[in-house]
C-alpha cells in the first residue's frame, strides 16, 4: 500500500517535471516579452536594463533553474502587465475560482448522482425520461451559451440574480469566501450551474448506465433472494458499487472543471484564476500563463493521485492485490 | 399423510415478448415434503431454473406466473404483494444459485452481508447476528470463522465462497432451500462436499430441498425424488432409484442411456436425436414427439396428461390405455 503510494507520488512528481519544461519554453518561443512592456519610443539601452532586470539575458539552463527553484517556492515571476508578483496575484484570485469548482462540482454530483439513480431505478417514468433529455441539451449545449441564456432569464428578464461579479466577499486570512453573504451565494448560483451543467450530465449518464449494469448481476439477484429490503439493495448494495467508476469520473472531472471555468469566468466576469489568465493570453504576459498551466497541472496530478488512493479505500479487491504487488 | 413444505399445483409461466406469449412452464405439479430433497434435471431451457425462481417470487417482467398455486406449508404464496414476498424469500424460502463467484456483493465482508440478512428477518441485536454469522460459517465448514467473517469474498477460493453462500441461504433457518445449480461451477471434488453439506443441512433441520441441476451423478447422490422437466413440463417425476434404474419415460429413458458408466463396455453412448424445442416453436401434443422412437398419432395431436404408475408418475401416452380423441 505504502510502495503504491509512493510509486504514484514518483509518477506525479515526473508529470510536474515535464510540465515545468513546457511553462518554461513558453518563455522562450512566445515572443520577446519585453516588446511586451515597453513603448516603441524606448531607448535600447532602457530594454536592455529591462532585460537584465528580468533576468532574461541569462543562459537558458540557467534560467530554467532559478524558474524551477522559484516554481518550487511557489514564485512564478512578476506579471508583464500588472508588474506584481504572479504568486500574488494567483493567490488573490484562486478563492474565486476554487469556490466556483467546489461548488460547480457538488452540484453536479449531488443531482448528477439523485438523477442518475431516479432514471435507472424508474425507468419508465415520464420524469425519468425529463432527465434523459436534459442530460442530452447539458452534453449538446455550449456552455457559454447556457451562461447566457440563464443571465437572459434570471437576471436580465426576471431580475433575480446578478448577471456578474462575486457579490460581497468575506476576507478569512488570506483566503476571501462569497459562500458567507447572501449576495455571494445568489451570485455564485448561475456560474456553478453553468461550469457544472455538463459534469452533471455526464455524472448522470454514468450512474445511470452503472446503477442499470449492476441491478443486473448476480449479486443483486442473491441479495433479493434473500429477501432484503427494495432500499437496502438499491441504496445499499446496487449504488456503492456504482460509485466506484463515478468517483473516478468525478474526481477526474474537478480538474477539467478548474480548466473549463476560464469560459464560465469570463461570460460571468467572475474575477477567478481563468478571467487573470484570459487577460494575460490578451496581453502575452507569459509569467501568468505558464504560472497557471503549472498550477492546473498540479491540481490535475494531486487530484490523479487522491483518486488513485481512494479507489483502493472503497474497492477492497484493489486493496489486496495492491498490498500484495508491494 | 402430513403436509408437505412445498406444493405447486398446475404452475404456469409466461414471458410476453413483442412478438408473442412464450408459455416457459406449463402446467408443472410437484410436492416436496419435510426433509426431503426433489432433484429437477433436464436440459438447458426445460423450465428447472424457472420453476425454483417462480418458488421464491424472483420472476421478473416480461415474465409473470399465469397460472396454477404454489403452496409452502399450506400457504399459498404465489399471489402476495412484493412487500409479502420478501418477507418469505431469505425467511422461509433459502436460494443458492450457480455462480458462487458472482453471487456476493465484492464490495461488503461476508460477515456484514450474512448479519444484514439476518437482521432483516429477525430482531436479533448486531453482537447476537455476528454470533449467529460465526455459529452460521461454522456449521457450513468454513474454518476459524471468528476470523473468516471479517474477509471480503475475493478472499475466498470457489467452493469456500459457495459455503458462504449456503450460510446466508439458511441464516434464518428456512422451510425450503432451493439450490439452482449449487455445484455447477465448482470443480469436482468440491463439488462432492458441498452436495454432502446441503444433504447434512437438510437432514439436520428438516429443510425440504429443491436441487435443480443437469448433473445425474448429484441426482443418484443426493436426492429422495427425481422430476424430470422437459419442454417446461414434467415428463417423469418419482423415487430416484425407480426413475433412475427404470424409467418410464421415452425422454428419461434417453436421458438415463445418455450416462456414462465407468463399467464401459465398448458401448456408444445413446444419444437423443434432435434438440429440445424452442419456446416459441413447441410441437402441439407432446412436445418431445419429433424426437421420439415411440411416437404415434395421437403424441401429436393431444398433450398427455401424468398417469400414475406405481411410484412413478409419468406423462406419456404409451402408458394410457387409449382413449377415443374427439372427432
Amino acid at each position: 500500500m505504502l510502495a503504491f503510494t509512493l510509486r504514484r507520488f514518483l509518477q506525479a512528481i515526473g508529470v510536474m517535471l515535464a510540465v515545468g519544461i513546457i511553462a518554461f519554453a513558453m518563455f522562450r518561443f512566445a515572443g520577446d516579452p519585453v516588446n511586451q512592456i515597453v513603448s516603441i519610443d524606448t531607448s535600447a539601452a532602457e530594454r536592455a536594463s529591462i532585460r537584465q532586470s528580468l533576468g532574461l539575458d541569462d543562459p537558458v539552463l540557467v534560467q530554467f533553474g532559478r524558474y524551477f527553484i522559484n516554481a518550487l517556492q511557489f514564485k512564478f515571476g512578476v506579471s508583464y502587465q500588472f508588474r506584481l508578483p504572479v504568486s500574488s496575484l494567483l493567490a488573490e484570485r484562486m478563492p474565486a475560482t476554487l469556490e466556483l469548482a467546489i461548488v460547480a462540482t457538488i452540484f453536479a454530483m449531488v443531482a448528477g448522482i439523485l438523477m442518475g439513480v431516479y432514471s435507472a431505478l424508474r425507468r419508465d417514468t415520464i420524469l425519468a425520461r425529463l432527465f434523459q433529455a436534459i442530460s442530452l441539451i447539458g452534453i449538446s449545449l455550449p456552455t457559454f451559451l447556457i451562461g447566457i441564456l440563464l443571465i437572459y432569464l434570471f437576471a436580465v428578464t426576471l431580475g433575480w440574480l446578478p448577471s456578474f461579479g462575486r457579490g460581497d466577499v468575506v476576507k478569512l486570512g488570506w483566503w476571501s469566501t462569497g459562500l458567507l453573504t447572501v449576495s455571494g451565494w445568489k451570485a455564485i448560483i448561475m456560474p456553478a450551474i453553468t461550469l457544472g451543467l455538463f459534469q452533471m450530465t455526464l455524472i448522470m449518464r454514468l450512474v445511470r448506465a452503472e446503477m442499470l449494469e449492476v441491478l443486473r448481476t448476480d449479486y443483486i439477484r442473491f441479495a433479493r433472494a434473500r429477501g432484503l429490503t427494495t432500499r437496502a439493495i438499491h441504496f445499499g448494495h446496487a449504488l456503492k458499487n456504482t460509485l466506484v467508476p463515478v468517483i473516478t469520473v468525478a474526481g477526474l472531472q474537478f480538474g477539467s472543471v478548474i480548466a473549463f471555468s476560464i469560459i464560465t469566468e469570463t461570460v460571468f466576469q467572475w474575477p477567478g484564476m481563468g478571467l487573470l489568465f484570459v487577460q494575460a493570453v490578451q496581453n502575452v504576459d507569459i509569467p501568468i500563463m505558464a504560472a497557471y498551466l503549472l498550477m492546473v497541472s498540479l491540481i490535475f496530478v494531486t487530484i490523479n493521485l487522491v483518486v488513485d488512493i481512494l479507489y483502493t479505500v472503497v474497492d477492497p479487491r484493489l486493496r489486496s492485490t495492491v498490498g500484495r504487488a508491494a | 399423510m402430513t403436509q408437505p413444505v412445498l406444493s405447486v399445483r398446475n404452475l404456469e409461466v409466461e414471458f410476453v415478448t413483442r412478438r408473442a406469449t412464450l408459455r416457459a412452464i406449463n402446467g408443472v405439479s410437484f410436492e416436496i415434503a419435510k426433509g426431503e430433497v426433489l432433484g429437477v434435471v433436464g436440459e438447458s431451457g426445460a423450465g428447472k431454473s424457472v420453476t425454483g425462481l417462480a418458488v421464491i417470487g424472483l420472476i421478473d417482467p416480461p415474465g409473470r406466473i399465469s397460472g396454477g398455486e404454489i403452496e409452502l406449508s399450506g400457504t399459498r404464496i404465489d399471489h402476495l404483494s412484493p412487500e409479502e414476498i420478501r418477507r418469505v424469500r431469505g425467511k422461509r424460502i433459502g436460494m443458492i444459485f450457480q455462480d458462487p463467484l458472482t453471487s456476493l456483493n465484492p464490495l461488503y465482508r461476508i460477515g456484514d452481508q450474512i448479519i444484514e440478512t439476518i437482521r432483516t428477518h429477525t430482531n436479533l441485536s448486531e453482537s447476537a447476528a455476528r454470533r449467529r454469522a460465526i455459529d452460521l460459517l461454522a456449521e457450513v465448514g468454513i474454518p476459524a470463522p471468528e476470523k473468516r467473517i471479517d474477509g471480503y469474498p475475493h478472499e475466498f477460493s470457489g467452493g469456500m465462497r459457495q459455503r458462504v453462500v449456503i450460510a446466508l441461504a439458511i441464516c434464518a433457518e428456512p422451510e425450503l432451500i432451493i439450490a439452482d445449480e449449487p455445484t455447477t461451477a465448482l470443480d469436482v471434488s468440491v463439488q462432492a462436499q458441498i452436495i454432502a453439506l446441503i444433504k447434512r443441512l437438510g437432514r439436520d433441520h428438516g429443510t425440504a430441498v429443491m436441487l435443480v441441476t443437469h448433473d445425474m451423478g448429484v441426482i443418484a447422490e443426493t436426492c429422495d425424488r427425481v422430476a424430470v422437466m422437459y419442454s417446461g413440463r414434467i415428463a417423469e417425476i418419482g423415487p430416484v432409484q425407480e426413475v433412475v434404474r427404470n424409467p418410464l419415460h421415452p425422454y428419461a429413458k434417453g436421458l438415463m442411456g445418455a450416462i456414462p458408466t465407468l463399467a464401459g463396455e465398448d458401448k456408444r453412448l445413446v444419444q437423443i436425436p434432435g434438440a429440445m424445442p424452442r419456446l416459441s416453436a413447441i410441437p402441439p401434443g407432446c412436445p418431445f414427439n419429433p424426437r421420439c422412437a415411440f411416437a404415434f398419432d395421437r403424441c401429436c395431436v393431444e398433450r398427455p396428461e401424468p398417469i400414475r404408475q406405481g411410484t412413478q408418475s409419468v406423462a406419456c401416452h404409451l402408458f394410457e390405455p387409449a382413449k377415443e380423441t374427439a372427432a
